[in-house]
């Protein structure tokens, strides 16, 4: 698989050599001088939270969440337990960037959520790693027993009294065990279910206690900005938008991949990178962040630049920044009935409209894909979705309805078309 | 206080609550689902949905916290849009099958769809269809109706303590189930048929027997154990259908136990008697009741004249009403007998006290305690909501401890557990006594011999539980009452409830354990250790109601005349000479006076079946054929108001009347446990076919722990024959690791056990 750095997170690693995750080689290119400065300069935890404000970091799981003010929130003087934890569930379809940062670049994480602690005043975290992959939680561990005996982990790291127990948490394998409460749900043993929110894991987490939750790319910048400085990762991005991302591009370029580049670069510059259409094929549409982001078609991603604002503007979200590229051959209308499918698979099932609506929505698009459709149930479609959206328990059945909107919005002479013509206006491929 | 407006209505409400409770507390109805008031807040069905000022999107009313100045708008068109959107989603795959379904007519999303469902429905896909569970006898289900609410699966966990539902599966695929081949055995199971909105879980006893609509509701009162639970017994033809639970918070709260719930099944059994019969060369012979009541008055005379007053005894049990007990008192007392008796599964009669024990104070209070010790009790089996009651007690605080000779699971965490012999229940409650007596750094109390007396961490652990706490309880259950030592273990318990300012109480065994004291149906003792010429048995079966009741079924066969009031055959039959059918309780008016000291009066809700007769009748006629006197009550309520006279409150005391010495004792050798199996415990739950089905219901076991059954030379699921007295009884063999070595327990009052003797007592047992 391809990887493009000119970013902070995979920041000389060489993919080629076998041992570059490893506690030496990262130490070389600068590892853990970020805990050291912290410890060894007596960096408060206001001044570490400061430079995280700083730097614009937003989380990189999906929703774009200021990581400084989440830092913020935590009641840093709660008596307490407190739980920090990592979420390397990486389910959204088209994202791929956590397990390679796992596997090539893990202490990056392990120092990242060592200063989260220390921030925050958390001396437990837990690293929460999807299911489904088994080499990569291997790696994980295996850097973990690599930091722990380096003193880097653990008790008195470095020698001073400060401590942070850090644990590698193996899921089975759900989408909604990457939502935050369900995540700690699962790491508690339960079935994995998103809580109601208010209370928030600030105040609510983890067995009842204040948790920070980070998606994994979130805490492997953190060593980058307390080693160079907020100000130099704001402006590796732009305004709003700092730092570099890793993006997970997928679908019909030549050279699928990760690529960790500059928030703010245009996205014909990404194509670019990523090999250009496949086939010489031209671009239909892209689904800019993961699976649950509206698609845009062509034109407007073309004229878009690669960061949350723009995206955003553009009607879209950057989400968790896997880029599903699609060119001409592709039939939107049978896009969308496996998009729903994924949703109706993975809806966790708790709550009335995301439960029975997903399954509703997935039918009907299933139905026009098979020549079954009815004039009528386009605007169906996009009833129901407002029924399920901004009424359920989790973002989930959000996710469900944006691909549909995004598809009717954009995409919806094709659908007329599958429903008048009981066929595919895409053929020749 | 907050100041909220719901509706344009202006209301303060406390901090903390929500929008539901708010809307609750001025009586506007937010349509709903999931919320229940006993449960967590699970927010899943978004019924509720209402719009907040402010808030882009609409908010689920019993999930979302007021805060101050808020202003909730729950018809407002952001409002009701949502919850029709809800509503239609939750239809979409319903089955809509409301003529066949038992929930019709009581259906909460049916009543809901009303107000908020289309006429049509715009889901033309195929509907899912979800597999049937079996959860036992006593839950039906209809899994496709499963609105997915999640209240069952919350009350098995928090309320009924063990999660005995729970949903696997995702999305669509997500089902209410039990544990793969389990069925749903806790005690107080029934509760999700309320719980359950829709016709997802029903009664399997009452399925398909009546329409809601047909049924008439009528207020009584559960027979059953001391907690008098309120009930709502419904009718139809003079049939009891179905019996609810009538909310109380005081008392039952919403809840009832399986037994109050199920155990009506008996009152429309094959084995009622409908007419008075009297036995003639052996053979039974229907009588009007003019003869067989003269055959029993001229009867009882004969005998009394013949051999004294000392030759009858009227015995009874704690279900019957307080009317009965007075009359039945009262009857015995005009001829000149004292003999009439109702703690019937006594071992020990020697315990005397200042008035009636009762609980010592208020359910609430106990549940509410910071610390509390029961002494002697199956407490799950004995007094199921209590038990419950004590689990949320658990929840906010209180420290719950434990002395008894066996560690069944409480289903909630303990602060301390002492598991002890049966026959050395006072030690062990000794060894708090030390633990508290060392603690302190006092004497120990007067009467109280701690030679010998160890206190080891288990008793320091209560101990320390109480320490520095105010409001604290010890209450003796059933196993401690049935104890051969039960005034030393009484004695005992009222030292430690001194020592440590607890509120000494007792667990009423049954619905008027209290009130039987109160008119003084007790006190004769054991009235089989002497065999009677004549016994008059009111709604008692020797062998299932008495502690020996090896002793008790060979006095009765051995007396001259047994005149059984009875609403049932089978044992009157057995045993009796004349019968007098009498109704249960749900065919006759009466009072209970429950553990707490409250007296709770009902009306039949159903007329006699065939010729039975209120037993309160039968005794007022049979006193006016005796020519007593102050024998003609017009109705029962004239018979409760002489009955209870008086400040009932001032008669209730456990303080002990005379010192009782305790002093600890050795034990050695096999000692039998017994107990009454939950289902065993009153004629009515024996004869509840569903309530028998269940797995408490279940043959009685053989259990010991590992070393003695090694010992005993028994293997798990082999038989043991137990020999006690003279009797025998073969049971299956069964681990439980919660006994103290040399204890096996065999439930008593079951036919399979019926020919043992005491509850505690010596034992042989060998293997089958
Ligand atoms: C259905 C659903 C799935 C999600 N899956 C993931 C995931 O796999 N990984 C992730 O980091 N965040 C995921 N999130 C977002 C998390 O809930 C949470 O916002 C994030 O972990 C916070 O970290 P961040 O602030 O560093 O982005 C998901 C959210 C939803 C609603
Ligand atoms: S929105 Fe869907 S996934 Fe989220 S809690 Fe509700 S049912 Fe579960
Ligand atoms: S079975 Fe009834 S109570 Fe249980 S989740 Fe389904 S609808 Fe709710
Ligand atoms: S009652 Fe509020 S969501 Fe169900």
């Amino acid at each position: 698989m391809t990887v493009y750095v000119k970013g902070v997170v995979f920041e000389g690693v060489d993919f080629d050599d076998p041992n570059s995750w490893k506690l030496d080689a990262y130490v070389a290119r600068g590892g853990y001088a970020a805990l050291k400065k912290i410890l060894q300069t007596g960096m408060t935890q206001d001044e570490i939270i400061a430079e995280m404000k700083t730097s614009s970091l937003r989380g990189r799981g999906g929703a774009g969440f200021p990581t400084g003010l989440k830092w913020s929130f935590m009641p840093r003087n709660f008596p307490g337990q407190k739980y920090l934890v990592c979420n390397t569930d990486e389910g959204e379809p088209g994202t791929f960037k956590d397990l390679d940062i796992i596997v090539n670049n893990p202490h990056a994480l392990i120092e990242g959520m060592i200063i989260g602690g220390f921030a925050m005043g958390i001396t437990v975290g837990y690293n929460y790693i999807h299911g489904e992959v088994f080499e990569a939680y291997e790696r994980f561990e295996a850097a973990l027993e690599e930091a722990r005996a380096a003193g880097f982990l653990g008790d008195n790291i470095l020698g001073t009294d400060f401590c942070f127990q850090l644990h590698g948490h193996h899921g089975y394998g759900a989408y909604i065990c990457g939502e935050e409460t369900a995540l700690l749900e699962s790491l508690e043993g339960k079935k994995g279910q998103p809580r109601f929110k208010p209370p928030f894991p600030a105040s609510f987490g983890l067995y009842g206690k204040p948790t920070t939750i980070n998606n994994t790319e979130t805490f492997a910048s953190v060593p980058y900005i307390i080693r160079e400085g907020g100000q130099k990762f704001l402006e590796l991005g732009k305004p709003n938008n700092g730092g570099t991302k890793l993006f997970s591009i997928s679908g019909h370029v030549n050279r699928p991949g990760n690529y960790e580049i500059p928030l703010g670069t245009p996205f014909s510059e990404l194509l670019e990178m990523a090999g250009g259409m496949r086939g010489g094929r031209k671009l239909k549409a892209v689904i800019p962040g993961g699976s649950s982001a509206p698609v845009l078609p062509a034109d407007i991603m073309m004229d878009c630049t690669m960061d949350y604002d723009a995206i955003a503007k553009a009607g879209s979200m950057l989400g968790s920044g896997a880029v599903i590229v699609m060119d001409e051959s592709v039939c939107m209308v049978k896009a969308l009935e496996r998009l729903s499918y994924f949703y109706f698979e993975e809806s966790c099932g708790q709550c009335t409209p995301c439960r029975e609506g997903t399954g509703w929505l997935y039918r009907v698009v299933h139905r026009i894909e098979h020549g079954q459709g009815r004039p009528e149930d386009l605007d169906l479609l996009l009833s129901v979705g407002a029924n399920i959206a901004g009424r359920t328990i989790c973002a989930l059945g959000d996710a469900a309805v944006m691909p549909v909107q995004g598809m009717l919005k954009h995409f919806r002479a094709e659908f007329e078309h599958h429903i008048e013509h009981k066929n595919c206006l895409v053929r020749g491929y | 206080m907050l100041e909220i407006e719901i509706d344009g209505k202006k209301l303060t409400v406390p901090g903390g609550s929500t929008v539901m409770d708010a809307a609750n507390s001025v009586g506007v109805h937010i349509p709903h689902f999931c919320y229940h008031k006993k449960l967590s807040i699970a927010a899943n069905c978004r019924m509720c949905l209402v719009q907040v000022e402010k808030a882009p999107k609409p908010l689920p009313a019993c999930a979302t916290p007021v805060t101050d100045g808020m202003k909730v708008y729950t018809h407002s068109d952001m409002a009701v849009k949502a919850q029709k959107g809800v509503m239609e989603f939750l239809l979409i795959n319903h089955p809509l099958d409301c003529p066949i379904c038992d929930q019709g007519g009581e259906c909460q999303l049916q009543d809901l769809a009303v107000g908020y469902g289309q006429s049509s429905s715009r889901y033309e896909e195929e509907k899912r269809v979800v597999p049937n569970k079996n959860l036992g006898p006593l839950i039906s289900t209809d899994m496709t109706r499963c609105i997915h609410c999640s209240r069952c699966v919350r009350f098995t966990e928090e309320i009924a303590g063990y999660q005995e539902l729970g949903m696997p599966g995702r999305g669509e695929h997500t089902e209410v189930m039990s544990f793969i081949g389990k069925t749903v055995n806790s005690e107080i199971s029934g509760n999700v048929i309320d719980l359950c909105p829709v016709g997802a879980l029903t009664s399997k006893p009452f399925r398909y027997s009546a329409r809601t609509w047909e049924l008439s509701r009528r207020k009584s009162v559960s027979p059953h154990d001391g907690l008098g639970a309120n009930l709502v017994v419904q009718v139809k033809d003079h049939r009891v259908k179905r019996v609810l639970p009538l909310e109380n918070e005081a008392i039952n709260e919403c809840w009832l136990a399986d037994r109050d719930r199920f155990s009506y099944e008996a009152l429309n059994s094959e084995e009622r008697l409908t007419k008075p019969l009297i036995k003639q060369g052996g053979v039974w012979q229907e009588a009007d009741w003019q003869s067989a009541l003269e055959y029993v008055a001229n009867g009882l005379k004969d005998i009394v004249d013949a051999h004294g007053a000392g030759s009858i005894a009227g015995v009874a049990t704690e279900h019957a009403t307080v009317e009965e007990l007075y009359l039945l008192k009262q009857l015995f007392a005009g001829l000149g007998s004292h003999n009439v008796e109702t703690r019937l599964r006594a071992a020990d009669h020697g315990l005397k006290t200042a008035g009636a024990t009762w609980l010592g104070q208020s359910i609430v209070d106990v549940a509410t305690a910071e610390a509390v010790l029961v002494i002697g009790s199956t407490l799950r089996k004995e007094q199921p909501l209590l038990a419950q009651r004590l689990r949320q007690g658990v929840k906010k605080g209180l420290k719950l401890s434990v002395v008894n000779p066996h560690a069944d699971d409480l289903l909630t965490a303990l602060a301390g557990q002492v598991v002890v012999r049966p026959d050395q229940l006072v030690e062990g409650v000794l060894a708090v006594v030390k633990a508290v007596v060392d603690a302190k750094g006092v004497a120990a109390p007067a009467q109280i011999d701690l030679s010998g007396v160890e206190a080891d961490d288990a008793a320091r652990a209560i101990a320390a539980s109480f320490a520095d706490k105010e409001k604290t309880a010890i209450v003796l259950g059933n196993v401690a009452q049935q104890n051969p030592r039960y005034a030393e273990l009484y004695a005992a318990a009222a030292a430690l409830a001194e020592l440590t300012g607890a509120k000494l109480g007792v667990l009423g065994a049954a619905a008027n354990s209290v009130g039987a004291q109160l008119v003084g149906a007790t006190g004769a003792g054991n009235v089989f250790a002497e065999p009677k010429k004549a016994y008059v048995l009111l709604n008692t079966e020797v062998e299932f109601d008495v502690g020996d009741s090896l002793q008790a079924l060979r006095a009765v066969q051995g007396a001259a005349m047994v005149v059984a009031l009875s609403s049932f055959g089978s044992c009157a039959l057995e045993h009796a000479d004349v019968i007098l059918p009498v109704s249960p309780f749900s065919e006759t008016s009466g009072t209970f006076v429950n553990m707490e000291g409250k007296a709770q009066s009902f009306n039949g809700v159903v007329r006699p079946l065939g010729e039975t007769r209120p037993a309160w009748k039968v005794f007022r006629v049979l006193g006016n054929l005796l020519g007593l006197e102050n024998f003609n009550f017009n109705s029962s309520e004239e018979v409760r108001d002489i009955a209870l006279a008086g400040d009932l409150a001032a008669k209730l005391s456990n303080a002990l009347a005379a010192p009782v010495a305790v002093k600890a004792q050795a034990a050695s050798g096999v000692v039998r446990l017994g107990e009454v199996p939950i289902y065993q415990a009153d004629l009515l739950t024996r004869r509840a076919p569903s309530l028998q089905a269940t797995v408490d219901g279940a043959a009685p076991q053989l259990k010991a722990n590992a070393a003695t059954l090694a010992r005993l030379g028994l293997s798990i699921g082999g038989q043991a024959l137990v020999k006690q007295g003279q009797g025998d009884a073969q049971l299956a063999v069964e681990l439980d690791n919660g006994l103290a070595d040399d204890v096996v327990r065999v439930p008593a009052n079951h036919p399979l056990t019926r020919a043992l003797g005491a509850f505690v007592g010596p034992v042989d047992v060998t293997q089958a």
